[in-house]
């Protein structure tokens, strides 16, 4: 996209540095002259915030790395012994903790500006993709690196998630304890993870390096998805880009700062505050707030899909989730790329992002808890007063018919006028048979916004009948709950659903708005951002 | 956006174009330098590095004519007691060509300016040259020329006051600050 | 159009904040307001102080705090800092332990805090003698951690009926609800109890391991004259952990201030920078 280059040393030193590296040409060429679209928006901003946000990961986590010892014994001591003795401890810990979470936020700002605008479309394909290889590569860093304080969360996260990979067939637990280290997490974990962090974000930041360079082969995309043509499309990277950059960057510091210092442990656990203890699991085991969608996915089958057993399937998707992501540029058969021209294919967005925002809220929660039922839960309690009750046993020859010969028995016994007829099965071949006749026969049905609830009015109900009758008969009805795991799995459908489904089935049918012919022609109707 | 006529201010809109961007660049090298500085001073010794440690030491085992080492903050400190003919040959040489100058007296007193012991010395064990830990006079690898120790890195050669007398150490063998606790013993730092 | 849905969007994701718990039957934690609470909150050094001392007498008797040294009580923003005020009358230079708000004073270092000396000496600590090598106890030093306890976890479990009191470090942030809920622990007992567990209103399951640690009014002597009921003491020992957890506090929001209002200057002046920048191009 950028002519020939524009560089004109003006210096003895930077032409003698020019014919030998031409080094000062090539940050000038990608980063002052570089022709940039005019119209782009803010949200073309979080690339760079990106970048420092690397940048300052990098930077906080090498001077923590002065301090932090990676043994079980003194890992969260040391974490400690920053917050209080190490200089401005206190300051580089939070900015690196927050600076995780800020990283992701403005990721996932960058990546659905991506789906939203069609960077992903030719000729971006490879940049999307080396797009995607930068964020499975901070999942990576984050999951490694929240390990390292060694509080519950992260012992426990850290047990969860290599647990997964038991999962996959075959191979699954020898990979586990090749991770490992051995049979569970301990002490060679926590030191080949300290490992991998501290190298993974150079590796990040390799691949970023690979990212801005297919960036600048192809050129930046903008709001109306058509190429820049002719030099009024553009204006130079420096300083109009720069400038609006640097704009956006004060309000991600003042975010920044805002976590930094007033609301340090808003983003984190308690739990991770307790040293961790391999012997007593936490009430609920959680990631931090940017995996909780992924977490959702994971949880959402809680079925099995014929030979593949729930945990496999939940372990599928949730490595699915992020690799449908990879080949979105093939899946995607519009020729339009801006979805600013793309009426439905916007609405499904808009869809798209209420439920990834609603599979992090599902990930956050309790997996059994309901949300909405279809009636109240209610028992309904038979009962005989009065009258006489007889005790009988039976005995059957072989315990496969038990059920056959009780369900005859108990027929037969209200045909001949039994009132109410109880077997408790004893054994494998035999039962206690209470036979109630010549009373009168009640029943009361008792409701309940909870389980719990009926349970303990069950248990209320039962205590008052209980010296009227001998036995009493308990019938429960549970409504249909729609619960979280319910909505997971509604929301998880969409995203998939959106991906497979939607994008390739409506760039063939859909009809798209007119789409401008260049960038520079004023556009009229400024409400579409 | 309806685009502004070209503009026709000329000179004042480039001297405000200007202050704008002078401002801005000044108080964005403020702000970086204000960022900068925590990175640089957590490097600085820690909170539980700078509350000095204290050591205690008894001195009632140490005969005449001997030392020990001591560890204080990490580092060795010699602690000597010296011999009448030591003491008189350090006083002595207050005297002698020093490349340090500096008096017997000078060397053995307290952290607080209090008069210490003539028998008593103590001296951060660390040869003023490049660091090395020097011999004492009655080590077998001593090969010095003034009875008080030897430094077998460079050749660096102490007096009984430990006072350079030849070699390429510049200082004299520091001092190590000390309070008598008892007449037998000592807290250094 | 995609503007208004950007403001929906991020109002929806700012309500995606806390993760629902299911709550345990207990209360929630009994509201009260400490001084450090909100974003300009500060330490009252003389309950922080106090809540030492109640920490010492009544908690350390079983709970360690094995991430403190004793001179952190005298460091900078140290309940027990000691400082060089001058004497508005005779202007002499004087010690003060905990500077009052609004004075000024030149701080003095931990090293040559008498007072924190004192603290740590009045406690023996576990060491080895210098000369036979043997296990036995010394006078604390500044730069000693808090003393434990119990030598280990196994004593510690075995001296509480196989419960392990928790450390004590940062129980205000390992808590939901920090030391607002460690307050209401203290004084949510009802006096029931079940086998070797006692009955508390703010405790998960209601049975907690601990005994009452403030069954009474009176249990310390506060220097300052102040009376030690067991609201007061409770209270107390609650500011006290709170600075035990986040001992650099008040420096953070002090230091927060200022960053924003710097970021607010230097924000709004790049965007007039900005402006000019793009004045009279296409956008």
């Amino acid at each position: 996209m950028s002519g020939p280059s524009t560089y004109e040393p003006k210096s003895g030193f930077t032409r003698w540095l020019d014919k030998r590296l031409p080094i000062i040409r090539l940050a000038h060429d990608s980063f002052i002259a570089y022709p940039t679209p005019r119209n782009l928006n803010y949200w073309w901003t979080f690339g760079a915030m990106l970048s420092l946000a690397l940048v300052i990961q990098i930077v906080t986590g090498v001077v923590l790395a002065m301090n932090y010892m990676p043994q079980i014994n003194m890992a969260f001591a040391s974490v400690e012994r920053i917050r209080r003795d190490v200089p401005f401890g206190w300051l580089l810990q939070s900015m690196h903790a927050v600076g995780a979470s800020m990283f992701f936020l403005a990721v996932y700002v960058h990546m659905f500006r991506g789906l939203y605008y069609g960077s992903y479309k030719a000729p971006r394909e490879v940049l999307w993709i080396l797009g995607c290889l930068i964020y499975a590569l901070m999942i990576a860093t984050a999951f490694l690196g929240y390990t390292l304080p060694w509080g519950q969360m992260s012992f426990w996260g850290a047990t969860v998630i290599t647990n997964i990979l038991g999962a996959v067939p075959l191979i699954g637990s020898a990979i586990q304890v090749w991770i490992r280290g051995g049979g569970a997490i301990d002490e060679p974990t926590l030191n080949r993870f300290f490992s991998l962090h501290y190298l993974l974000p150079f590796v990040i930041a390799g691949v970023v390096v690979l990212h801005i360079w297919a960036l600048h082969e192809s050129g930046q995309n903008n709001p109306t998805g058509v190429e820049a043509k002719s030099k009024q499309d553009t204006v130079a990277f420096t300083p109009y880009a720069t400038i609006k950059d640097a704009v956006a960057l004060g309000l991600f510091f003042i975010l920044y700062s805002v976590f930094i210092f007033f609301l340090p442990q808003a983003l984190g656990h308690t739990d991770n505050f307790i040293p961790a203890n391999p012997m007593q699991t936490p009430s609920e085991i959680v990631p931090e707030w940017y995996l909780l969608p992924f977490y959702a996915i994971l949880r959402a089958f809680d079925f099995n899909i014929g030979p593949i057993d729930s945990k496999t399937a939940g372990v599928f998707a949730m490595f699915l989730s992020i690799g449908v992501l990879f080949v979105l540029p093939w899946l995607d058969t519009s020729r339009v790329r801006s979805m600013r021209y793309r009426p439905t294919a916007r609405w499904c967005f808009v869809i798209f992002v209420a439920v990834c925002l609603g599979l992090g809220w599902c990930g956050g929660q309790n997996p059994g808890a309901v949300l909405a039922k279809a009636g109240p839960f209610s028992a309904t309690l038979q009962y005989v007063e009065g009258g006489a009750t007889q005790t009988q046993s039976l005995t059957v020859d072989a315990p496969q018919d038990f059920q056959k010969t009780a369900d005859e028995l108990q027929a037969s016994l209200i045909h001949g006028g039994a009132q109410m007829v109880d077997i408790s099965r004893e054994g494998a071949r035999t039962a206690t048979v209470l036979v109630a006749r010549g009373g009168v026969a009640r029943t009361r049905t008792i409701t309940a916004d909870s389980s719990d609830d009926l349970e303990d009015r069950i248990t209320a109900a039962k205590a008052e009948i209980a010296p009227r009758t001998a036995f009493v008969g308990i019938t429960r009805v549970t409504p249909f709950l729609f619960t979280v795991t319910r909505l997971s799995q509604l929301l998880t459908f969409y995203y998939f659903f959106f991906f497979i489904v939607i994008l390739p089935l409506l760039g063939l049918s859909e009809t798209p708005n007119r789409v401008p012919d260049t960038i520079a022609k004023p556009v009229v109707a400024q409400g579409a951002a | 956006m309806t685009e502004a006529h070209a503009d026709t201010h000329g000179s004042e809109d480039a001297t405000r174009r200007d202050f704008i961007f002078i401002a801005v660049g000044a108080v964005a090298t403020v702000g970086a330098g204000a960022a900068v500085w925590p990175f640089i001073d957590q490097m600085n010794p820690a909170a539980d590095t700078r509350a000095m440690s204290t050591t205690e030491v008894d001195l009632s085992q140490i005969p005449v004519g001997s030392e020990i080492k001591a560890v204080w903050q990490g580092k060795p400190v010699f602690i000597r007691h010296r011999t009448p003919s030591e003491v008189g040959q350090a006083l002595r040489d207050d005297f002698a060509q020093l490349k340090d100058p500096q008096s017997d007296e000078d060397r053995i007193q307290q952290k607080d300016g209090k008069a210490g012991k003539p028998e008593w010395l103590i001296l951060q064990a660390n040869c003023t040259h490049l660091g090395c830990v020097p011999l004492p006079s009655f080590d077998p690898g001593y090969r010095g020329h003034y009875g008080g120790w030897f430094c077998p890195c460079h050749g660096s050669d102490y007096d009984t006051s430990g006072r350079i007398r030849s070699g390429p150490a510049p200082k004299n063998l520091l001092i190590a600050p000390y309070t008598f606790l008892t007449d037998h013993s000592i807290r250094i730092g | 159009m995609l503007r208004r849905l950007t403001i929906a969007a991020f109002a929806a994701a700012a309500l995606i904040g806390g993760v629902a718990f299911a709550a345990n039957e207990a209360k929630p934690p009994k509201p009260y307001h400490f001084s450090f609470d909100g974003p300009l909150g500060s330490y009252d050094m003389a309950a922080v102080q106090r809540g030492f001392l109640v920490y010492s007498q009544v908690c350390a008797n079983c709970h360690s705090m094995d991430h403190l040294s004793y001179r952190e009580l005298g460091e900078e923003g140290g309940p027990f800092a000691m400082y060089r005020v001058r004497n508005k009358q005779n202007g002499e230079m004087a010690a003060r332990v905990g500077l009052p708000a609004g004075e000024h004073g030149e701080f003095v270092q931990v090293t040559d805090n008498p007072y924190v000396r004192a603290i740590a000496e009045a406690v023996q600590i576990p060491d080895n003698d210098p000369q036979t090598g043997e296990a036995t106890t010394r006078a604390g030093r500044i730069t000693d951690h808090f003393r434990r306890p119990f030598a280990n976890e196994i004593a510690a479990r075995a001296s509480n009926g196989g419960a392990l009191p928790p450390d004590l470090s940062v129980i205000a942030l390992a808590r939901e609800g920090g030391v607002h809920y460690v307050r209401s622990i203290l004084l949510g007992y009802t006096g029931q109890t079940r086998g070797a567990q006692y009955e508390n209103d703010y405790f998960a399951g209601r049975y907690i391991s601990m005994p009452p640690p403030l069954p009474a009014d009176g249990l310390v002597n506060y220097a300052d004259g102040t009376t030690a009921t067991r609201e007061q003491m409770a209270t107390d020992v609650a500011n006290f952990l709170q600075w035990a957890a986040d001992p650099h506090m008040e420096e953070r929001k002090s230091m927060g201030v200022e960053v924003l209002i710097f970021l607010i200057v230097l924000t709004a002046l790049l965007y007039v920078a900005y402006k000019q920048v793009w004045k009279g191009e296409h956008h």
